[in-house]
């Protein structure tokens, strides 16, 4: 049932290489990013943007196991944990190349589970608390058509790592945009109590979707090299998938432009330092040992 | 074995010849080693035995995603929180596939499930227990999912066909679920102190309640001796659990860790261990409610089912709406 030999594939080069040997070999190689040495400031913004990659898909991913055997319907236990595994999947090669490229000798798990909430760098969106199973799904959708657009802009990366990544994960989140985006419309356009629950939810949440299109001085110095969008140039594509979607679920989009913001700098709702207290126990508790 | 106690409604086990000519043509089919399929002429206890068994199968499933569920966050690494994940999802699915196959049988999921909920179909006694630390994910996996193994691999063989391709299909994936827990005790028997500690401690209090999923004695059980002529049960209680002890001591042994039973013997005559009944006083309070976790474990799939209302409302009022639009444009 599990797509879990994909998801165990942690080789980010092997990934990389067949990606590459996909792409038109660049005119001069010597100038492509993601070959040594690269340009410091790049390196560093590349770690911080890597780290926001594999935070958020670390946290939603999170997020989403929390409902593992609570579900609402049999399907949705095995759907949802489907969509956990392949976030946890491209954790593992986001957060496995932002260690790479660090070049401090920290893996995947060393990231995820060694660093306090202010090292954290997802957006506040994902670390919500699940709420009811409207409130998961609304997160999930309004996440889902910022993913897709996000990775189908990095598959065609100068990093070619990035690259490499995106083009897998990107397959992965079309199936989970098509998912969340289904059953948004069938909730909302269900009974009136399904209506009330995913307007209530997205009346929440909107909010928070604002903060994936804000861009600052690391986006700059990705975009610049051609690393990596602008974030603000995905917000045109992101409304064309949402708003459409909402209208056919007879849902109203909340008025007004304001966006809670900070995850990305590190600043926090209190709800990620209780997951964390909990998804890092026994890595705290035990320091040193192999698992 | 994740049906215990399955009842069949007979008082003794007839001869072919005390049979009505129907029946005894069925029972003669399984004497052949044919599969029953679902349309076909079936004698009433024969159903409604297996929708007991099935459905008692099925409610383990995914009553027993809980305990496992219980560590998923806070699974120590990427890695094992992924495989941990993917298991209790196989779990999930072979609900599915479980209650799919009594469906054939002319009994529906939901039906099924409020059973359950009234606390009228039981799920196996093992799933009333803790997950204390991490180790138990390894326990469990390589106790519990061994156990059911016992149990599965023979059933592969049943006479009931949607059963016996649903236990095909489930089988394949519950000897990676307890490759999956001997690789987890394997790192914690050979790693540090607490590490080791936390594995002992596991293999402590998951033995005897392992043992206890084949069952009390049922040689004597006219229930048994019914199920096994219709080759819906394959082997006794017994014979399992010696199997499963046979197996599993030497697994204990090769970890470095102690079962914790002072009767365990190697028998050169039988060629198998004699070991301790577990006890069957704590079996009996468990079924009836009172093992450690039975509140909180139906509470929980209470409560998802409660709670998971609106939503499966509101799905099916979107589907009827779907319906009338389309009846309106053929009317046109």
């Amino acid at each position: 049932m599990p797509s879990l030999p994909d998801v165990m594939t942690r080789d980010a080069a092997a990934l990389a290489a067949s990606a590459a040997a996909a792409r038109p070999a660049p005119d001069d190689p010597a100038d492509e990013v993601g070959r040594e040495p690269v340009h410091e400031p790049t390196r560093a913004a590349l770690v911080e943007f890597l780290t926001r990659m594999g935070d958020n898909t670390l946290v939603l991913g999170h997020r989403l196991s929390e409902w593992c055997g609570h579900g609402p319907a049999l399907e949705e236990d095995i759907g949802v944990a489907n969509i956990a595994l392949d976030l946890i999947g491209q954790t593992q090669f986001w957060l496995g190349l932002a260690g790479e490229v660090e070049g401090r000798g920290r893996k995947a798990d060393d990231l995820a589970f060694l660093r306090d909430v202010w090292e954290f760098r997802n957006v506040l969106l994902v670390e919500l608390p699940n709420g009811d199973y409207g409130h998961t799904l609304m997160r999930q959708f309004l996440f889902d058509a910022w993913h897709v657009e996000a990775l189908r802009a990095l598959a065609a990366s100068t990093e070619v790592r990035v690259a490499g990544i995106a083009a897998k994960a990107v397959k992965e989140a079309h199936y989970h945009l098509e998912k969340s985006a289904d059953l948004v419309v069938r909730l909302g356009d269900g009974t009136e109590e399904s209506r009330r629950r995913m307007q209530a939810a997205l009346d929440v949440l909107w909010p928070y979707a604002g903060e994936l299109f804000l861009g600052d001085a690391v986006d700059a110095v990705l975009a610049e090299a051609g690393i990596a969008p602008d974030p603000a140039s995905l917000r045109a594509a992101w409304d064309a998938t949402v708003r459409p979607i909402l209208a056919e679920a007879t849902l109203r989009v909340p008025d007004g432009t304001f966006a809670h913001k900070g995850g990305r700098r590190g600043i926090h709702t209190e709800h990620l330092g209780r997951m964390l207290a909990e998804m890092q126990f026994l890595q705290r508790a035990y320091p040193g040992a192999t698992w | 074995m994740y049906a215990q106690l399955v009842k069949t409604d007979a008082t003794q086990v007839r001869g072919l010849d005390e049979m009505p000519p129907e029946e005894r043509a069925f029972q003669e089919r399984i004497d052949r080693g044919e599969k029953i399929e679902p349309k076909e002429w079936m004698p009433e206890g024969y159903r409604k035995t297996l929708i007991r068994q099935i459905g008692q199968h099925a409610h383990s499933e995914i009553v027993g995603q809980l305990p496992e569920g219980n560590w998923i966050t806070r699974a120590p690494t990427l890695e094992r929180k992924a495989i941990l994940l993917a298991k209790v999802q196989d779990e999930a699915g072979h609900g599915l596939y479980l209650y799919c196959a009594a469906e054939t049988l002319g009994v529906s999921r939901d039906e099924l499930m409020e059973l359950l909920h009234a606390g009228k179909m039981k799920y196996s006694s093992i799933f009333n227990y803790p997950t204390l630390t991490w180790a138990d994910m390894g326990a469990v996996g390589w106790l519990v999912d061994g156990a059911a193994i016992m149990n599965q691999v023979p059933l592969q063989r049943t006479s009931y066909g949607p059963y016996s391709r649903a236990m095909i299909r489930i089988c394949k994936e519950e000897s990676f679920h307890q490759r999956q827990g001997y690789d987890i005790m394997t790192k914690m028997a050979g790693g540090t102190p607490a590490q080791k500690h936390m594995a002992q401690d596991a293999l402590n209090r998951f033995w005897f309640p392992a043992l206890m999923m084949f069952g009390p004695s049922d040689k004597d059980s006219v229930h048994s001796a019914q199920s096994m002529a219709w080759r819906i049960k394959m082997n006794t209680n017994d014979e399992l659990r010696q199997k499963f002890v046979d197996q599993t001591v030497p697994q204990a042994e090769r970890l470095g860790l102690t079962v914790p039973d002072e009767g365990l013997r190697w028998n050169e005559d039988k060629g198998g261990y004699d070991f301790s009944e577990p006890d069957w006083s704590e079996f009996f309070e468990v079924i009836a409610g009172n093992g450690p976790c039975n509140r909180e474990r139906l509470g929980a799939r209470v409560k998802a089912w409660e709670d998971g209302a609106w939503f499966r409302d509101g799905l099916k009022a979107h589907a009827d709406k779907a319906v009338r639009a389309r009846m309106a444009v053929a009317a046109e």
